[in-house]
């Protein structure tokens, strides 16, 4: 363990988060800097494959706790184990992905470890030596330089910030196993059940998006059933809509995001929102689907690649983001838009 | 059992920010709680009423911050209380969980800890589990629903990737909330007269009984992000199906899928 560069894998069951890998991509380009090689650490139960894929990614070293303790992500317990090998190792730079899990661990192993961490970071330097970060704040409505005197440098990274290093199948290596920090009797919350949703690409990972807003219940030509009441009716209408958003989002193998205004309407969950009080992404492209595009939305999603937007106002101010814009009616441009999609992409 | 909710104040999520001379500027836009805050604040009051406890609610900032403190007061909070100090000026997150916890760890049979899921302005969101971390207590973060809460403990659904984690621990606890918790209530009239009358007690380092924390945290420059050069193309003309197969075209041509 005498890399000073250190990889958090962020793993559901046996699976490392997408975005996992990117810190191995960043730790080798932070390596051609500080010098050594990077070392991948993955806690959890039967993740023999996870640390196989970790090397493949690129990974120099890899330690692994492999332990029933672990097979349930609890802060507390990956918490101590990580902060226990990091004060025995001394890495000077450990990145996590900003996934929810990294994003605790990465904050509480700073308390132990008695540093700093940075979060959600879109780009490194190295600087005189010195780790030099960028984040955006206030929802990305502007950067901060942001860097750490102590160590080690805790840096989680944003999701698809940084490039995912080619995997090749050659690389292995045995990992180094390390054993729990802590034993059940020692851990004070219990995992009593999950409700997985399966299936569906995530907003953080995804490379394109298409989104909806207060629009998708507009449709006049819809009839909706006669026994709901007007709110129902609206919601019905707004369902339809989400349904052509989400088709054209399977088309393009994105995911399906939303306007606050959509959400507060209770079209469709908060998990979908993006905007400055939902999710903010950069996905390579984004559509926007009946979104005037209000600042609060606009933070959460203007890095993106580039930007489509359907929206019958011409005046609406997503349109000055947009690279491609259409003034009109979405349920009139949306499907004919996914069969054309389809049949480019050979679907 | 009384419960803790922690709060801060930050320009209003529609406030255009710029740069200005090194400073951060929100021009004239006000001064507001941070609106993930009003969620737990909510989960607070909702709770105490169940268990028969008080809310106190607590920020950190400059002396004049009290906007966030007046909202929660207006809210329902039966107490509120500044955490605030000079030395205090610069500090970065684990600075503030440190002087947060010490602040509720001076607060009379505190069972549990509410925080919204991050501010709006930092962004940063692991104040809530280093605050756990500091008091030694569970974290039980981006909470949707609390489903059970006695006296022994409680039990939680989580918003993760995956989908929803369900988990339950001992009290004390430090809980952050998600939207998803419910829509917080809107200040009462007689509220609003409280909070307008009330005086905020501010706790400095010396009341906490402990040194300012050193920050290891640096902020050397704040931005504007780069200005995009964006020429927007107004796909026009024909059928909706014409325009669909135009504007299918043109996504292709820019190869970005």
């Amino acid at each position: 363990m005498t890399n000073k560069i250190w990889a958090y894998i962020d793993q559901f069951k046996g699976e490392a988060l997408p975005s996992s890998w990117e810190t191995i991509g960043a730790g080798l380009t932070l390596a051609e800097s500080l010098g050594g090689g990077v070392t991948a650490v993955v806690f959890g139960e039967n993740i023999k494959g996870v640390a196989e894929e970790a090397f493949q990614y690129g990974a120099d070293e890899v330690i692994v706790a492999d332990d029933p303790t672990l097979g349930d992500y609890r802060a507390e317990a990956y918490t101590t184990l990580l902060a226990k090998l990091a004060a025995d190792s001394a890495p000077d730079v450990i990145l996590f992905p900003t996934t929810t899990r990294g994003r605790e661990v990465s904050g509480m192993a700073a308390v132990d470890l008695n540093t700093g961490v940075l979060v959600d970071v879109t780009a490194l330097e190295v600087v005189d030596g010195v780790v030099v970060a960028t984040r955006p704040i206030y929802a990305g409505k502007l950067l901060a330089k942001v860097q750490c005197s102590a160590k080690p440098q805790l840096i989680t990274l944003r999701g698809r910030a940084f490039a995912k290093p080619v995997e090749d199948a050659t690389r292995s290596g045995t990992p180094i196993t390390v054993p729990a920090a802590l034993t059940e009797d020692e851990i004070s919350v219990k995992v009593v059940d999950y409700a997985t949703v399966s299936g569906g690409v995530s907003l953080a990972d995804a490379a394109v998006i298409v989104s909806g807003g207060r629009g998708v219940s507009n449709n006049p030509k819809l009839t909706p059933p006669g026994d709901l009441d007007e709110a129902g009716q609206e919601i019905w209408k707004a369902q339809q809509g989400f349904k052509l958003v989400g088709d054209l989002a399977a088309a393009l193998g994105g995911a399906v995001g939303a306007s606050r205004a959509a959400v507060d309407a209770g079209y469709i969950p908060y998990s979908n929102q993006v905007g400055q009080t939902g999710k903010v992404v950069a996905p390579d492209m984004y559509v926007a689907c009946g979104i005037s595009g209000a600042i609060q939305h606009l933070a959460g999603m203007r890095t993106s690649k580039m930007i489509v937007a359907i929206n019958k106002d011409p005046d609406a101010p997503i349109f000055k983001l947009a690279r491609f814009g259409v003034v009109g009616d979405l349920f009139e441009i949306l499907p004919p838009l996914v069969e054309a999609m389809k049949a480019r992409l050979g679907k | 059992m009384n419960i803790v909710v922690c709060v801060k104040q930050v320009p209003d999520s529609a406030a255009q920010l710029s740069v200005e001379g090194g400073q951060i500027s929100w021009g004239e836009a006000p001064l507001v709680i941070n609106p993930w805050d009003e969620y737990a604040v909510e989960a607070a009051l909702q709770k105490a009423k169940d268990l028969g406890g008080s809310v106190t609610v607590l920020s950190m900032g400059k002396e004049s911050e009290t906007e966030a403190l007046k909202h929660a007061l207006a809210m329902g909070c039966n107490e509120a209380v500044l955490v605030s100090d000079p030395a205090l000026a610069g500090s970065d997150n684990v600075a503030a969980a440190r002087v947060l916890a010490a602040a509720i760890a001076k607060v009379d049979d505190v069972g549990l800890v509410f925080f919204g899921k991050q501010a709006i302005d930092s962004d940063t969101g692991t104040l809530p589990a280093q605050v756990a971390r500091v008091l030694g207590w569970p974290a039980l973060t981006l909470v949707s629903a609390i489903d059970e809460l006695n006296a022994d403990g409680i039990k939680v659904e989580r918003a993760i990737e995956e989908g929803r984690q369900v988990v339950q621990s001992g009290l004390p606890a430090v809980v952050s909330v998600i939207k998803d918790y419910g829509e917080p209530r809107y200040p009462s009239f007689m509220g609003i007269r409280k909070a307008a009358r009330a005086t905020i007690p501010v706790w400095a380092l010396g009341e906490l009984g402990i040194e300012a924390p050193s920050p290891v945290v640096a902020w050397p420059e704040v931005m504007a992000p780069p200005q995009r050069e964006i020429a927007t193309e107004i796909i026009t003309g024909g059928s909706p199906a014409e325009i669909a197969a135009t504007l299918a075209d043109k996504i292709m041509a820019e190869k970005v899928l």
